[in-house]
Protein backbone atom coordinates (compact mmCIF):
# COMPACT_ATOMS: atom_id res chain seq x y z
CA UNK A 1 0.00 0.00 0.00
CA UNK A 2 2.61 2.37 0.77
CA UNK A 3 4.82 1.10 -1.91
CA UNK A 4 1.50 2.38 -4.10
CA UNK A 5 1.14 5.49 -2.67
CA UNK A 6 4.64 6.27 -2.96
CA UNK A 7 4.72 5.23 -6.63
CA UNK A 8 1.26 7.47 -7.02
CA UNK A 9 3.14 9.85 -5.45
CA UNK A 10 6.37 10.11 -7.72
CA UNK A 11 3.84 10.22 -10.60
CA UNK A 12 2.00 13.07 -9.27
CA UNK A 13 5.16 15.07 -8.66
CA UNK A 14 6.58 14.32 -12.02
CA UNK A 15 3.47 15.27 -13.82
CA UNK A 16 3.31 18.44 -12.08
CA UNK A 17 7.13 19.45 -12.77
CA UNK A 18 6.05 18.51 -16.20
CA UNK A 19 3.09 20.74 -16.47
CA UNK A 20 4.71 23.45 -14.63
CA UNK A 21 7.81 23.00 -16.59
CA UNK A 22 6.32 24.36 -20.16
CA UNK A 23 4.31 26.69 -18.98
CA UNK A 24 2.97 28.72 -22.18
CA UNK A 25 1.99 25.40 -23.23
CA UNK A 26 0.01 24.15 -20.31
CA UNK A 27 -1.39 27.73 -19.95
CA UNK A 28 -2.93 27.85 -23.75
CA UNK A 29 -4.18 24.22 -23.20
CA UNK A 30 -6.13 25.25 -19.66
CA UNK A 31 -7.16 28.36 -21.30
CA UNK A 32 -8.73 26.72 -24.46
CA UNK A 33 -10.64 24.22 -21.80
CA UNK A 34 -11.66 26.77 -19.68
CA UNK A 35 -13.35 29.20 -22.53
CA UNK A 36 -15.07 25.84 -23.40
CA UNK A 37 -16.34 25.07 -19.92
CA UNK A 38 -16.94 28.40 -19.64
CA UNK A 39 -19.75 29.07 -22.20
CA UNK A 40 -22.30 26.28 -21.00
CA UNK A 41 -21.26 27.01 -17.40
CA UNK A 42 -22.22 30.74 -17.60
CA UNK A 43 -25.87 29.57 -19.21
CA UNK A 44 -26.34 27.54 -16.88
CA UNK A 45 -25.87 29.99 -14.48
CA UNK A 46 -27.66 32.69 -15.84
CA UNK A 47 -30.75 30.41 -16.10
CA UNK A 48 -30.78 28.97 -12.32
CA UNK A 49 -30.91 32.76 -11.76
CA UNK A 50 -33.67 32.95 -13.71
CA UNK A 51 -35.21 29.98 -12.46
CA UNK A 52 -34.99 31.74 -8.90
CA UNK A 53 -36.83 34.74 -9.69
CA UNK A 54 -39.49 33.16 -11.59
CA UNK A 55 -39.96 30.84 -8.83
CA UNK A 56 -39.82 33.65 -5.95
CA UNK A 57 -42.62 35.70 -8.18
CA UNK A 58 -45.02 33.10 -8.32
CA UNK A 59 -45.57 31.49 -5.28
CA UNK A 60 -49.09 29.41 -6.10
CA UNK A 61 -51.58 29.32 -8.90
CA UNK A 62 -53.60 32.12 -8.22
CA UNK A 63 -56.84 33.72 -10.48
CA UNK A 64 -57.62 37.22 -10.50
CA UNK A 65 -61.21 38.12 -10.77
CA UNK A 66 -61.38 42.08 -11.82
CA UNK A 67 -65.11 43.60 -11.37
CA UNK A 68 -66.68 46.29 -13.92
CA UNK A 69 -66.12 49.78 -12.94
CA UNK A 70 -69.94 49.74 -11.88
CA UNK A 71 -69.71 46.85 -9.19
CA UNK A 72 -71.62 47.92 -6.21
CA UNK A 73 -71.02 46.11 -2.67
CA UNK A 74 -74.09 44.29 -3.24
CA UNK A 75 -72.53 42.94 -5.99
CA UNK A 76 -69.39 42.12 -3.81
CA UNK A 77 -71.14 39.87 -1.51
CA UNK A 78 -72.83 38.42 -4.19
CA UNK A 79 -69.36 37.04 -5.70
CA UNK A 80 -68.14 36.37 -1.84
CA UNK A 81 -70.60 34.60 -1.37
CA UNK A 82 -70.42 31.61 -4.34
CA UNK A 83 -66.56 31.62 -3.79
CA UNK A 84 -67.55 30.83 -0.18
CA UNK A 85 -70.03 27.95 -1.72
CA UNK A 86 -67.30 26.78 -4.58
CA UNK A 87 -65.27 23.37 -3.78
CA UNK A 88 -61.40 23.24 -4.86
CA UNK A 89 -60.19 26.34 -3.87
CA UNK A 90 -57.79 26.69 -1.45
CA UNK A 91 -58.82 30.60 -0.12
CA UNK A 92 -58.98 34.09 -1.87
CA UNK A 93 -59.51 37.45 -0.80
CA UNK A 94 -61.25 40.87 -1.76
CA UNK A 95 -58.81 43.53 -2.95
CA UNK A 96 -60.77 46.97 -2.67
CA UNK A 97 -59.95 49.37 -5.60
CA UNK A 98 -58.33 52.17 -3.30
CA UNK A 99 -56.75 49.47 -1.65
CA UNK A 100 -55.18 48.21 -4.60
CA UNK A 101 -53.96 51.81 -5.66
CA UNK A 102 -52.13 52.58 -2.29
CA UNK A 103 -50.26 49.50 -2.58
CA UNK A 104 -49.19 50.31 -6.42
CA UNK A 105 -48.22 53.62 -4.92
CA UNK A 106 -46.09 52.14 -2.35
CA UNK A 107 -44.99 49.39 -3.65
CA UNK A 108 -43.24 50.56 -7.69
CA UNK A 109 -42.82 54.12 -7.59
CA UNK A 110 -45.41 54.94 -10.16
CA UNK A 111 -46.61 57.16 -7.25
CA UNK A 112 -46.30 60.48 -9.99
CA UNK A 113 -48.17 58.56 -13.17
CA UNK A 114 -51.02 57.70 -10.54
CA UNK A 115 -51.01 61.42 -8.67
CA UNK A 116 -51.39 62.70 -12.33
CA UNK A 117 -54.51 60.67 -12.83
CA UNK A 118 -56.52 62.43 -10.94
CA UNK A 119 -58.83 59.33 -10.14
CA UNK A 120 -58.64 55.61 -9.48
CA UNK A 121 -58.56 53.48 -12.74
CA UNK A 122 -58.47 50.25 -10.88
CA UNK A 123 -61.19 48.10 -10.53
CA UNK A 124 -62.18 45.96 -7.47
CA UNK A 125 -61.02 42.64 -7.26
CA UNK A 126 -60.81 39.26 -5.96
CA UNK A 127 -57.67 36.96 -5.76
CA UNK A 128 -58.44 33.55 -5.84
CA UNK A 129 -55.66 30.86 -4.42
CA UNK A 130 -56.28 28.03 -6.39
CA UNK A 131 -54.35 25.73 -4.53
CA UNK A 132 -51.83 23.37 -6.14
CA UNK A 133 -54.45 22.14 -8.42
CA UNK A 134 -53.20 23.86 -11.70
CA UNK A 135 -55.17 22.09 -14.13
CA UNK A 136 -58.31 23.09 -12.44
CA UNK A 137 -57.65 26.74 -13.58
CA UNK A 138 -59.02 26.86 -17.11
CA UNK A 139 -62.20 25.71 -15.46
CA UNK A 140 -62.44 28.18 -12.40
CA UNK A 141 -61.52 31.14 -15.41
CA UNK A 142 -64.86 29.74 -17.55
CA UNK A 143 -66.41 29.66 -14.40
CA UNK A 144 -65.82 32.96 -13.11
CA UNK A 145 -66.45 34.83 -16.25
CA UNK A 146 -69.86 33.74 -16.32
CA UNK A 147 -70.51 35.75 -12.65
CA UNK A 148 -72.38 39.03 -13.18
CA UNK A 149 -70.19 42.08 -13.13
CA UNK A 150 -67.34 39.85 -13.74
CA UNK A 151 -65.36 42.16 -16.24
CA UNK A 152 -62.23 40.03 -17.35
CA UNK A 153 -60.36 37.03 -15.30
CA UNK A 154 -56.52 36.47 -15.12
CA UNK A 155 -54.85 33.16 -14.46
CA UNK A 156 -51.75 35.00 -13.06
CA UNK A 157 -49.25 31.92 -13.27
CA UNK A 158 -49.71 31.96 -16.55
CA UNK A 159 -46.48 34.13 -17.68
CA UNK A 160 -44.96 32.11 -14.82
CA UNK A 161 -45.54 28.80 -16.91
CA UNK A 162 -44.87 29.89 -20.47
CA UNK A 163 -41.11 30.86 -18.40
CA UNK A 164 -41.03 27.80 -17.26
CA UNK A 165 -41.11 25.76 -20.03
CA UNK A 166 -38.60 28.29 -21.79
CA UNK A 167 -36.75 27.81 -18.90
CA UNK A 168 -36.59 24.49 -19.67
CA UNK A 169 -36.45 24.55 -23.64
CA UNK A 170 -32.92 26.65 -22.42
CA UNK A 171 -32.26 23.94 -19.96
CA UNK A 172 -32.23 21.54 -23.21
CA UNK A 173 -29.42 23.70 -24.94
CA UNK A 174 -27.36 24.07 -22.57
CA UNK A 175 -27.54 20.50 -21.96
CA UNK A 176 -26.67 19.84 -25.50
CA UNK A 177 -24.09 22.70 -25.38
CA UNK A 178 -22.15 21.70 -22.59
CA UNK A 179 -22.45 17.55 -24.08
CA UNK A 180 -20.83 19.72 -27.09
CA UNK A 181 -18.21 21.13 -25.33
CA UNK A 182 -17.63 18.20 -23.33
CA UNK A 183 -16.67 16.24 -26.41
CA UNK A 184 -14.46 19.39 -27.48
CA UNK A 185 -12.99 19.03 -23.88
CA UNK A 186 -12.21 14.94 -24.63
CA UNK A 187 -10.73 16.04 -27.57
CA UNK A 188 -8.67 18.36 -26.43
CA UNK A 189 -7.15 15.92 -23.76
CA UNK A 190 -7.08 13.65 -26.30
CA UNK A 191 -4.85 15.43 -28.42
CA UNK A 192 -2.50 16.47 -25.99
CA UNK A 193 -1.60 13.57 -24.55
CA UNK A 194 -1.03 12.13 -28.15
CA UNK A 195 1.19 14.68 -28.69
CA UNK A 196 2.95 14.23 -25.19
CA UNK A 197 3.22 10.52 -25.29
CA UNK A 198 4.66 11.08 -28.86
CA UNK A 199 7.51 13.65 -27.15
CA UNK A 200 7.94 11.00 -24.46
CA UNK A 201 8.57 7.95 -26.74
CA UNK A 202 11.75 6.78 -26.13
CA UNK A 203 11.18 6.99 -22.37
CA UNK A 204 7.94 4.74 -23.03
CA UNK A 205 10.09 2.38 -24.61
CA UNK A 206 12.69 2.20 -22.34
CA UNK A 207 10.31 1.96 -19.60
CA UNK A 208 8.90 -0.89 -21.61
CA UNK A 209 11.91 -3.14 -21.84
CA UNK A 210 12.93 -2.80 -18.37
CA UNK A 211 10.16 -3.84 -16.84
CA UNK A 212 7.36 -1.29 -16.26
CA UNK A 213 3.88 -2.00 -16.38
CA UNK A 214 0.77 -0.87 -18.36
CA UNK A 215 -0.10 0.97 -15.19
CA UNK A 216 3.54 2.59 -14.51
CA UNK A 217 3.78 4.12 -17.60
CA UNK A 218 0.10 5.48 -17.93
CA UNK A 219 -0.10 6.78 -14.28
CA UNK A 220 1.71 10.04 -15.75
CA UNK A 221 -0.53 10.25 -18.85
CA UNK A 222 -3.32 10.23 -17.03
CA UNK A 223 -2.65 12.80 -13.72
CA UNK A 224 -1.79 14.94 -16.80
CA UNK A 225 -5.01 14.37 -18.48
CA UNK A 226 -6.88 15.22 -15.24
CA UNK A 227 -4.59 17.97 -14.53
CA UNK A 228 -5.24 19.71 -17.42
CA UNK A 229 -8.92 18.96 -17.11
CA UNK A 230 -9.36 20.40 -13.26
CA UNK A 231 -7.32 23.39 -14.31
CA UNK A 232 -9.58 23.91 -17.09
CA UNK A 233 -12.86 24.14 -14.77
CA UNK A 234 -10.58 26.33 -12.49
CA UNK A 235 -9.89 28.58 -15.26
CA UNK A 236 -13.68 28.53 -16.40
CA UNK A 237 -15.14 29.01 -12.86
CA UNK A 238 -13.30 32.25 -13.00
CA UNK A 239 -13.94 33.60 -15.78
CA UNK A 240 -17.55 33.35 -15.15
CA UNK A 241 -17.05 34.68 -12.03
CA UNK A 242 -15.75 37.50 -13.65
CA UNK A 243 -18.68 38.18 -15.81
CA UNK A 244 -21.12 37.86 -13.38
CA UNK A 245 -19.07 40.34 -11.23
CA UNK A 246 -19.15 43.15 -14.51
CA UNK A 247 -22.91 41.72 -14.90
CA UNK A 248 -24.13 42.36 -11.47
CA UNK A 249 -22.31 46.28 -11.89
CA UNK A 250 -24.28 47.00 -14.90
CA UNK A 251 -27.64 45.53 -12.97
CA UNK A 252 -27.39 47.79 -10.34
CA UNK A 253 -28.87 50.92 -12.03
CA UNK A 254 -31.80 48.70 -13.17
CA UNK A 255 -32.23 47.17 -10.01
CA UNK A 256 -32.26 50.75 -8.39
CA UNK A 257 -35.03 51.78 -10.94
CA UNK A 258 -37.17 49.02 -10.64
CA UNK A 259 -36.82 48.55 -7.04
CA UNK A 260 -36.20 44.40 -7.18
CA UNK A 261 -33.03 42.86 -5.84
CA UNK A 262 -31.80 41.89 -8.63
CA UNK A 263 -28.43 39.99 -8.42
CA UNK A 264 -26.56 37.00 -10.20
CA UNK A 265 -25.26 34.17 -7.76
CA UNK A 266 -22.17 32.51 -8.78
CA UNK A 267 -22.76 28.56 -7.94
CA UNK A 268 -22.83 27.56 -4.63
CA UNK A 269 -20.15 25.31 -3.42
CA UNK A 270 -21.16 21.73 -3.69
CA UNK A 271 -21.71 22.92 -7.18
CA UNK A 272 -18.64 24.07 -7.67
CA UNK A 273 -17.13 21.01 -6.45
CA UNK A 274 -19.24 19.02 -8.86
CA UNK A 275 -18.23 21.78 -11.85
CA UNK A 276 -14.37 21.21 -10.93
CA UNK A 277 -14.85 17.19 -10.89
CA UNK A 278 -16.68 16.95 -13.80
CA UNK A 279 -13.81 18.96 -15.97
CA UNK A 280 -11.32 16.52 -13.77
CA UNK A 281 -13.13 13.47 -14.71
CA UNK A 282 -13.36 14.71 -18.52
CA UNK A 283 -9.73 15.39 -18.97
CA UNK A 284 -9.14 11.94 -16.95
CA UNK A 285 -11.36 10.59 -19.77
CA UNK A 286 -9.69 11.77 -23.06
CA UNK A 287 -6.36 11.38 -21.38
CA UNK A 288 -7.33 7.36 -21.02
CA UNK A 289 -9.06 6.91 -24.30
CA UNK A 290 -6.10 8.64 -25.94
CA UNK A 291 -3.51 6.56 -23.51
CA UNK A 292 -5.46 3.01 -24.43
CA UNK A 293 -5.33 4.05 -28.54
CA UNK A 294 -1.70 5.20 -28.60
CA UNK A 295 0.75 3.58 -25.47
CA UNK A 296 -0.08 -0.16 -26.88
CA UNK A 297 1.50 0.68 -30.32
CA UNK A 298 4.51 1.11 -28.29
CA UNK A 299 4.30 -2.29 -27.46
CA UNK A 300 7.90 -4.23 -28.32
CA UNK A 301 5.72 -7.38 -28.37
CA UNK B 1 19.23 -24.68 -12.14
CA UNK B 2 18.59 -24.26 -16.09
CA UNK B 3 17.83 -20.53 -16.52
CA UNK B 4 17.25 -20.18 -20.48
CA UNK B 5 16.06 -23.01 -22.49
CA UNK B 6 14.99 -22.64 -26.02
CA UNK B 7 13.78 -26.12 -27.81
CA UNK B 8 12.69 -25.66 -31.42
CA UNK B 9 12.66 -22.37 -31.83
CA UNK B 10 11.47 -20.59 -34.91
CA UNK B 11 11.35 -16.94 -35.60
CA UNK B 12 9.36 -16.00 -39.25
CA UNK B 13 8.65 -12.48 -39.47
CA UNK B 14 5.45 -10.77 -41.63
CA UNK B 15 6.83 -11.23 -45.08
CA UNK B 16 8.64 -14.52 -44.54
CA UNK B 17 11.82 -13.88 -43.47
CA UNK B 18 13.37 -16.68 -41.56
CA UNK B 19 15.34 -15.40 -39.03
CA UNK B 20 15.50 -18.71 -36.41
CA UNK B 21 15.22 -22.30 -37.70
CA UNK B 22 15.21 -25.35 -35.28
CA UNK B 23 17.08 -23.33 -32.58
CA UNK B 24 17.85 -25.91 -29.18
CA UNK B 25 19.58 -24.69 -26.46
CA UNK B 26 19.94 -24.41 -22.56
CA UNK B 27 22.17 -22.18 -20.93
CA UNK B 28 22.49 -22.95 -16.84
CA UNK B 29 22.21 -20.42 -14.17
CA UNK B 30 25.35 -18.78 -13.63
CA UNK B 31 27.15 -19.15 -17.19
CA UNK B 32 28.77 -17.22 -19.10
CA UNK B 33 27.56 -17.49 -23.14
CA UNK B 34 28.54 -15.38 -26.01
CA UNK B 35 26.47 -15.72 -29.05
CA UNK B 36 28.73 -15.11 -32.19
CA UNK B 37 27.95 -15.01 -35.85
CA UNK B 38 28.27 -12.46 -38.75
CA UNK B 39 25.81 -9.49 -38.84
CA UNK B 40 22.23 -10.87 -39.34
CA UNK B 41 22.70 -14.11 -38.44
CA UNK B 42 20.31 -13.84 -35.74
CA UNK B 43 21.89 -12.95 -32.62
CA UNK B 44 19.99 -10.18 -32.11
CA UNK B 45 16.65 -12.08 -32.78
CA UNK B 46 18.19 -14.85 -30.45
CA UNK B 47 18.10 -12.34 -27.79
CA UNK B 48 14.62 -10.67 -28.45
CA UNK B 49 13.28 -13.76 -27.64
CA UNK B 50 14.77 -14.54 -24.37
CA UNK B 51 13.65 -10.72 -23.26
CA UNK B 52 10.54 -11.12 -24.64
CA UNK B 53 10.55 -9.08 -26.78
CA UNK B 54 9.50 -11.17 -29.56
CA UNK B 55 7.69 -14.27 -29.57
CA UNK B 56 9.02 -17.59 -31.01
CA UNK B 57 6.72 -18.32 -33.98
CA UNK B 58 7.03 -22.17 -33.49
CA UNK B 59 8.80 -23.64 -30.69
CA UNK B 60 9.16 -22.31 -26.86
CA UNK B 61 11.66 -20.50 -24.99
CA UNK B 62 11.27 -20.76 -21.29
CA UNK B 63 13.00 -17.89 -19.33
CA UNK B 64 13.30 -17.97 -15.16
CA UNK B 65 10.58 -20.50 -15.70
CA UNK B 66 7.96 -18.57 -17.69
CA UNK B 67 7.40 -20.19 -21.04
CA UNK B 68 7.35 -16.85 -23.77
CA UNK B 69 5.40 -18.02 -26.31
CA UNK B 70 2.15 -18.18 -24.04
CA UNK B 71 3.13 -15.55 -21.09
CA UNK B 72 0.32 -13.05 -21.11
CA UNK B 73 1.05 -9.30 -21.95
CA UNK B 74 0.51 -8.00 -18.95
CA UNK B 75 3.07 -10.73 -16.89
CA UNK B 76 5.59 -9.40 -19.79
CA UNK B 77 6.77 -6.60 -17.07
CA UNK B 78 7.58 -8.95 -14.16
CA UNK B 79 9.69 -11.08 -16.23
CA UNK B 80 12.15 -8.42 -17.66
CA UNK B 81 12.22 -6.92 -14.14
CA UNK B 82 14.62 -10.30 -13.68
CA UNK B 83 16.45 -9.46 -16.62
CA UNK B 84 19.47 -6.32 -17.28
CA UNK B 85 19.10 -5.70 -20.68
CA UNK B 86 22.34 -3.82 -22.21
CA UNK B 87 21.46 -2.24 -25.53
CA UNK B 88 24.40 -1.39 -28.71
CA UNK B 89 22.34 2.13 -28.92
CA UNK B 90 22.35 2.25 -24.95
CA UNK B 91 18.77 3.64 -25.38
CA UNK B 92 19.51 6.54 -22.45
CA UNK B 93 17.18 8.99 -21.46
CA UNK B 94 18.57 12.19 -22.49
CA UNK B 95 16.38 14.10 -20.77
CA UNK B 96 17.70 13.55 -17.33
CA UNK B 97 20.96 13.08 -15.53
CA UNK B 98 22.96 9.86 -15.21
CA UNK B 99 22.08 8.51 -11.89
CA UNK B 100 18.27 9.62 -12.58
CA UNK B 101 18.91 6.99 -15.85
CA UNK B 102 19.91 4.44 -13.10
CA UNK B 103 17.02 5.03 -10.89
CA UNK B 104 14.44 4.07 -13.19
CA UNK B 105 14.46 0.79 -13.12
CA UNK B 106 14.48 0.96 -9.09
CA UNK B 107 11.24 3.34 -9.63
CA UNK B 108 9.69 0.88 -11.64
CA UNK B 109 10.12 -1.75 -9.46
CA UNK B 110 8.73 0.66 -6.28
CA UNK B 111 12.14 1.02 -4.52
CA UNK B 112 12.01 4.05 -1.96
CA UNK B 113 13.66 7.02 -3.24
CA UNK B 114 16.31 6.67 -0.47
CA UNK B 115 17.28 3.27 -0.86
CA UNK B 116 17.18 3.67 -4.52
CA UNK B 117 19.73 6.26 -4.83
CA UNK B 118 22.04 4.54 -2.99
CA UNK B 119 22.28 1.57 -4.99
CA UNK B 120 21.76 3.76 -7.99
CA UNK B 121 25.39 5.08 -6.41
CA UNK B 122 26.81 1.42 -6.07
CA UNK B 123 25.91 0.81 -9.64
CA UNK B 124 27.42 3.99 -10.99
CA UNK B 125 30.35 3.06 -8.77
CA UNK B 126 30.65 -0.26 -10.41
CA UNK B 127 31.17 0.81 -13.99
CA UNK B 128 33.17 3.89 -12.67
CA UNK B 129 30.85 6.77 -13.02
CA UNK B 130 30.20 7.74 -9.66
CA UNK B 131 31.91 11.38 -10.36
CA UNK B 132 29.71 12.06 -13.07
CA UNK B 133 26.12 10.86 -11.61
CA UNK B 134 25.04 14.85 -12.28
CA UNK B 135 25.97 15.11 -15.39
CA UNK B 136 23.84 14.68 -18.61
CA UNK B 137 24.10 11.50 -20.64
CA UNK B 138 24.63 13.30 -23.85
CA UNK B 139 28.11 14.79 -22.40
CA UNK B 140 29.20 11.16 -21.80
CA UNK B 141 31.49 9.76 -24.35
CA UNK B 142 30.37 5.98 -26.69
CA UNK B 143 31.88 4.19 -23.61
CA UNK B 144 30.93 6.03 -20.78
CA UNK B 145 27.19 5.81 -22.38
CA UNK B 146 27.36 2.06 -22.64
CA UNK B 147 29.19 1.29 -18.87
CA UNK B 148 25.89 3.53 -17.90
CA UNK B 149 23.73 1.16 -19.96
CA UNK B 150 25.29 -1.29 -18.31
CA UNK B 151 24.69 0.36 -14.54
CA UNK B 152 21.02 1.09 -15.45
CA UNK B 153 20.59 -2.94 -16.34
CA UNK B 154 22.37 -3.92 -13.55
CA UNK B 155 21.03 -1.64 -10.52
CA UNK B 156 18.25 -3.45 -9.42
CA UNK B 157 20.33 -6.52 -9.28
CA UNK B 158 18.81 -8.89 -12.34
CA UNK B 159 19.38 -12.85 -12.68
CA UNK B 160 20.08 -12.95 -15.97
CA UNK B 161 21.93 -10.24 -18.01
CA UNK B 162 21.38 -10.07 -21.63
CA UNK B 163 23.47 -7.43 -23.90
CA UNK B 164 22.70 -7.38 -27.72
CA UNK B 165 26.53 -6.09 -29.33
CA UNK B 166 27.75 -3.86 -25.66
CA UNK B 167 31.32 -3.39 -27.37
CA UNK B 168 29.64 -2.84 -31.03
CA UNK B 169 30.55 0.86 -31.72
CA UNK B 170 33.35 1.30 -29.22
CA UNK B 171 37.03 0.65 -29.61
CA UNK B 172 39.42 -1.84 -28.36
CA UNK B 173 40.40 -0.49 -25.15
CA UNK B 174 36.42 0.46 -24.54
CA UNK B 175 35.06 -3.11 -25.28
CA UNK B 176 37.85 -4.94 -22.75
CA UNK B 177 37.06 -2.45 -20.32
CA UNK B 178 33.56 -3.06 -20.60
CA UNK B 179 34.15 -7.26 -21.20
CA UNK B 180 36.10 -7.27 -18.17
CA UNK B 181 32.60 -5.70 -16.65
CA UNK B 182 30.46 -8.05 -17.50
CA UNK B 183 32.99 -10.88 -16.27
CA UNK B 184 32.92 -9.49 -12.80
CA UNK B 185 29.02 -9.41 -12.50
CA UNK B 186 29.32 -13.33 -14.20
CA UNK B 187 31.96 -13.91 -11.54
CA UNK B 188 29.05 -13.12 -8.73
CA UNK B 189 26.55 -15.05 -9.86
CA UNK B 190 24.74 -13.35 -12.46
CA UNK B 191 24.17 -15.56 -16.24
CA UNK B 192 25.33 -13.21 -18.62
CA UNK B 193 24.55 -14.04 -22.06
CA UNK B 194 26.15 -11.68 -24.97
CA UNK B 195 25.83 -11.04 -28.51
CA UNK B 196 28.86 -10.13 -30.59
CA UNK B 197 30.62 -10.35 -33.30
CA UNK B 198 33.69 -9.31 -31.67
CA UNK B 199 36.11 -12.05 -31.45
CA UNK B 200 38.67 -10.82 -29.77
CA UNK B 201 36.90 -9.93 -26.94
CA UNK B 202 35.35 -13.88 -26.76
CA UNK B 203 39.11 -14.71 -26.95
CA UNK B 204 39.90 -12.96 -23.69
CA UNK B 205 36.86 -13.84 -21.57
CA UNK B 206 36.90 -17.51 -22.06
CA UNK B 207 33.28 -17.90 -22.34
CA UNK B 208 31.10 -21.00 -24.07
CA UNK B 209 30.47 -19.84 -27.43
CA UNK B 210 27.30 -20.44 -29.38
CA UNK B 211 27.43 -19.82 -32.18
CA UNK B 212 24.28 -18.42 -35.13
CA UNK B 213 24.97 -19.14 -38.64
CA UNK B 214 21.89 -17.58 -40.99
CA UNK B 215 19.80 -18.69 -38.37
CA UNK B 216 20.90 -21.93 -37.58
CA UNK B 217 23.03 -22.97 -34.84
CA UNK B 218 26.63 -24.02 -36.22
CA UNK B 219 27.93 -27.41 -35.09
Amino acid sequence: MRRWLAAHWRAFSATVARFTGAPLTSLLNVTVIGTALALPLGFYILLSNLQGLARDYSPQPQVSIFLTADAQSADVQDITRRLKSLPGIAGFRFVPRDQALESLQSRTGLADVIAGLGHNPLPDAFVVNAGRNANALESLRTEFSRWPKVAEVHVDSDWARRLDSLLALGRYAVLMLASALALALIAITFNTIRLQILTQRDEIEVAKLIGATDGYIQRPFLYLGSMIGCAGGAVAWLMVWGALWVFNVQLRPLTELYGIPLTLAHLNSPDSLVTLLFATGLGWFGAWLSVRRHLHSYNPL
Amino acid sequence: MTQIILSGVHKRYPGGHEALANISLAIEAGELVFVIGHSGAGKSTLLKLMAAIERPSTGSVIVNGQNIGTLRTRGIPFLRRHLGLVFQDHKLLFDRSVIDNVLLPLDINGFDRREGARRARAALDKVGLLYKEKAQPITLSGGEQQRLCIARAIVHRPAILLADEPTGNLDADYASEIGALFRDFNQVGVTVVLATHDMQLAARLNPRLIEVRAGRLAA
